[in-house]
């Protein structure tokens, strides 16, 4: 393979300069059939079925904020540029990425700092999504170079855009499988004033969910809605909304749901601000789940009201820890990461109502065994490998990190 | 694009359809037998008469009588016709109530037009898992009206609500007057079952958030009816707010509008609507509605803002605060439903309100908000230099401009015009960093503009992408890529 002249090559670890050294370095790894794993930061490479490549392809020198316009709520970075960057910038102008994106260290045990690209290639979301979307939803405009070596950019700046095929979505969650990302614009939001969590004590996991979702389904737009059972937060299971807003408002709808979920119980004020946040980023970063260290997580996604119903179809799994986020959709299990981790129990559990399962953490011989990612039916999953071998034909890129053969 | 008043009969419009297939308009008899077979009779429609009501769409400068028109009930009718077309070799134009104003559903010669506007049934509502299961053929407006006893609604909402069908919105991914909060139809869907071209169903997402694999209702949003067809669709309802109510302001300058505009959103407050008119369109649309505008201003603004009764004051104590900095030479908080009723009469008719008096084409870019004195001021240019007028309303929180375009339909060459002055402002759009198309798609109206927001290596990427799900490109084929160039596997 030939390499120009400025890139870096340490071991097998490819680091281009610039988007245009990586399409060269792309062309030369496709004409090569070398396959390649795309690094950032690295803070969720144990996640998904490892992947046998001859080289990384680090995006660490491509970095920088490229466009920040506070105005129209929009921000655009190189693919390496830190997301603690990122969050810093928009902080300073009291804004933020709408859909919260979790520190995955803390639960993958990780280290490094994830970066942009990372972040838009996992698609991960907070507590936040089920109001302000995923980051799929935040995502406008992508750069990125395909399999071919060629350089494709597809959206924009613009929050409406409707012109041409969505391929931004595409390479949301492709976790690096349909090309190296360069550029990601992303949709900002503006802080809010104010942020107001209530917590309900002693529910079940049936009832509480139950209390998310009468709060969910209430006008009063609530950014955070998860139920913790007994032992993850406290002695008592706690069920907790969070409410945010200017001041005057977030004051009348922490009142308006108070009577609202009266039949759940009091539901009791967070006072200290500084608890209340710590929370959410517990929730938002899965910390109580990261002991034991040993168990393998699932991320486990269905109707929100179904939640409860899974977790107690796979009882039989043993020593099981969970909880439930966007009001009962999301469950974090954890469980040993003993045989299947429980893989069929789990997506049998799931069949009935929809949804999807994911190994969010396990060791790397389990994930090589089993399929972390949701199998897909047969038809998707051929419409999913014609789209891998219409970007990336070589199958150089992340081969066999979600699927088999894309 | 939209085209008022009495259509010219011999309007020279500049738009080229590709020759139709001689051999498949030649078996065109065997064609309608093979699709006879496969639906009740009624569904089946051959005559020239009935067949005229589909030849166009809300584009209606175009028109192309489609070979023959079907009408399926169910999905495995649909699945049936597309197997059917697929092995015969005929091209199909996918249709849900013909509303396109980018010419999206208007057939070709050689095409069955497969129009879905039977299958318009709500399956399913879950209110407490806040989504509804529907058909795809079901009006954009229904769904809300099916949901609205429990105070909920589908929140994508396009003008043409009334009569245009989720399948379109999902082909177009609609947006809206209230899409700064609530997003456009892509942030608001989360299933469909969706047919292929070879007679394939496929289901993606479900009811649940985030589909697994790669994200194909991203993909399938926007694809303008060229990646399948879709017969169900699971959507994301929300509840209603306790109530909104609209502020209406007038500045005497474009740039101060937009200077406000970017204060506003600056200051944290976004708005559930935030829409612009230039003088012209003010004009018109007060003799039409009159609302109250105020008629001695450049730039009118109207500002929605949502919640209980004390959270609207606080909200729009806020804006007025904010409004004040700037001067405006007009500013006026609606104090009742009956003036909020008018101030949105204006705006929701002004499309009509226009049409009463100039012939126009409504464009549709985007543009990067802080660019809207510039963008407004050439806009203006554009037109002057044609010899033609120009009204501007838009969203003015996510920079989705509506120029239209005026001309007069019986003067010779002037649609010709027009439609020059159109293109020249998206490629205005495009030039400032926005794009061709917001919400109302590519169509055959802004087809050959396409290499001006992208480049070959953009366009060949998605083509290949397009050619997974349709080889052979016989699912509307005409549309979006510039006849030129496109790669067929």
């Amino acid at each position: 393979m030939t390499l120009p002249r400025s890139a870096t090559i340490s071991e097998t670890v490819l680091t281009p300069e610039n988007e245009q050294e990586a399409a060269a370095l792309v062309a030369a790894c496709a004409a090569a059939a070398r396959p390649l794993v795309i690094r950032g930061g690295g803070t969720k490479a144990a996640v998904g079925r490892p992947v046998n490549a001859e080289a990384t392809l680090s995006t660490k020198a491509l970095t920088g904020i490229t466009l920040y316009e506070p105005a129209e709520l929009v921000i655009a970075a190189r693919a390496g540029t830190p997301l603690a960057e990122i969050e810093r910038t928009l902080a300073e102008r009291g804004q933020m990425l709408p859909f919260e994106p979790a520190d995955a260290r803390v639960l993958l045990g990780s280290e490094g700092e994830a970066t942009v690209g990372g972040l838009a290639a996992t698609n991960l979301s907070g507590p936040r999504r089920i109001m302000a979307g995923a980051c799929r939803d935040a995502m406008i405009g992508v750069r990125f170079v395909n399999g071919r070596g060629e350089v494709v950019k597809s959206g924009g700046r613009v929050m409406k855009n409707v012109t041409g095929l969505d391929l931004v979505k595409l390479a949301a969650g492709a976790w690096g499988t349909l090309g190296l990302l360069t550029e990601v614009t992303f949709k900002v939001q503006p802080k809010a004033e104010r942020s107001a969590t209530l917590a309900i004590d002693g529910l079940d996991d049936a009832r509480g969910v139950d209390a998310l979702n009468a709060a969910l389904g209430s006008p009063f737009e609530i950014t955070g809605a998860a139920h913790l059972p007994a032992g993850l937060a406290g002695e008592r299971a706690r069920t907790v909304l969070r409410i945010e807003g200017f001041s005057p408002s977030v004051d009348y709808r922490v009142g308006e749901l108070r009577h609202l979920l009266a039949a759940y119980g009091p539901a009791e004020r967070i006072v200290d601000a500084a608890e209340a946040r710590r929370l959410w980023q517990d929730v938002r970063d899965v910390r109580f789940l990261a002991e034991p260290r040993e168990h393998a997580v699932w991320r486990l996604s269905t109707v929100p009201t179904a939640g409860p119903r899974v977790v107690a179809a796979v009882a039989g799994l043993g020593d099981a820890r969970f909880f439930f986020d966007w009001g009962g959709g999301l469950v974090w299990l954890s469980v040993p990461a003993a045989g299947d981790c429980g893989a069929a129990m789990i997506r049998e559990a799931l069949a009935p109502h929809g949804g999807h399962a994911t190994l969010w953490r396990a060791p790397a011989d389990i994930r090589a065994a089993l399929q972390p990612f949701q199998p897909l039916a047969a038809p998707l999953m051929r419409v999913s490998e014609g789209v891998k071998r219409a970007v990336d034909p070589a199958g150089i890129f992340e081969p066999g990190r979600m699927y088999a053969g894309i | 694009m939209v085209l008022s008043r009495a259509r010219r009969e011999d309007a020279v419009t500049t738009i080229a359809f590709p020759a139709p297939d001689a051999a498949v308009l030649g078996r065109r008899e065997a064609i309608i037998a093979g699709l006879a077979r496969l639906l009740p009779a009624e569904a089946v429609i051959t005559s020239e008469d009935e067949r005229r009501a589909f030849e166009t769409d809300a584009l209606t400068a175009y028109r192309q009588m489609p070979l023959a028109v079907v009408l399926p009930s169910t999905t495995e009718e649909v699945a049936a016709v597309l197997r059917f077309c697929h092995a015969e070799g005929v091209k199909v134009v996918p249709r849900g109530a013909g509303t396109s104003l980018a010419g999206g559903a208007i057939p070709q010669e050689d095409a069955v037009v497969l129009g879905i506007a039977k299958m318009n049934r709500v399956i399913d509502i879950d209110f407490v898992n806040r989504t509804a299961r529907v058909q795809a053929g079901i009006t954009n407006l229904a769904i809300s009206q099916a949901v609205a006893h429990e105070g909920f609604f589908y929140a994508p909402d396009p003008s043409s609500q009334l009569a245009c069908t989720i399948a379109g919105n999902i082909a177009m991914n609609s947006g809206g007057a209230h899409c700064l909060k609530y997003g456009v139809t892509t942030n608001n869907l989360l299933g469909v079952t969706m047919v292929l071209l070879d007679g394939t169903v496929i289901e993606i997402g479900g009811a649940h958030l985030d589909a697994p694999g790669y994200d194909m209702l991203g993909l399938v949003c926007g694809s303008e009816g060229q990646l399948g067809v879709i017969t169900e669709a699971t959507v994301r309802i929300l509840r209603q707010a306790e109530g909104a109510r609209p502020a209406l302001m007038g500045f005497d300058s474009v740039e101060t509008a937009g200077a406000c505009v970017a204060a506003i959103i600056g200051a944290g407050i976004i708005p559930v609507a935030l829409e612009f008119m230039d003088r012209p369109a003010i004009k018109v649309c007060e003799a039409f509605a009159h609302a109250g505008y105020p008629l001695d201003v450049e730039a009118l603004l109207i500002i929605e803002v949502e919640g209980s009764e004390a959270e609207i004051e606080d909200a729009l104590k806020r804006i007025v605060a904010i409004a004040e900095r700037f001067s405006p030479k007009a500013l006026r908080v609606s104090r009742s439903e009956a003036e909020s009723a008018a101030i949105w009469k204006g705006r929701k008719s002004a499309f009509g309100a226009m049409g009463r008096i100039a012939d126009y084409l409504c464009m549709d870019g985007t543009i990067p908000t802080g660019q809207l004195p510039h963008v407004l001021k050439r806009i203006s240019e554009i037109c002057t230099g044609y010899g033609l007028g120009v009204a501007n309303i838009f969203h003015a929180g996510d920079g989705n401009l509506h120029p239209l375009v005026l001309y007069d339909i019986n003067k010779p060459g002037e649609l010709e015009k027009a439609e020059a002055a159109g293109a020249d402002i998206l490629k205005l759009c495009v030039e400032v960093g926005g794009c061709l198309t917001g919400e109302h798609g590519v169509g055959i109206e802004k087809r050959d503009l396409m290499r001006h927001q992208y480049s070959e290596v953009d366009l060949v990427q998605q083509m290949r992408i397009r050619g997974v799900f349709d080889p052979a490109w016989l699912l509307n084929p005409a549309k979006v890529f510039p006849l030129d160039g496109r790669v067929v596997q």
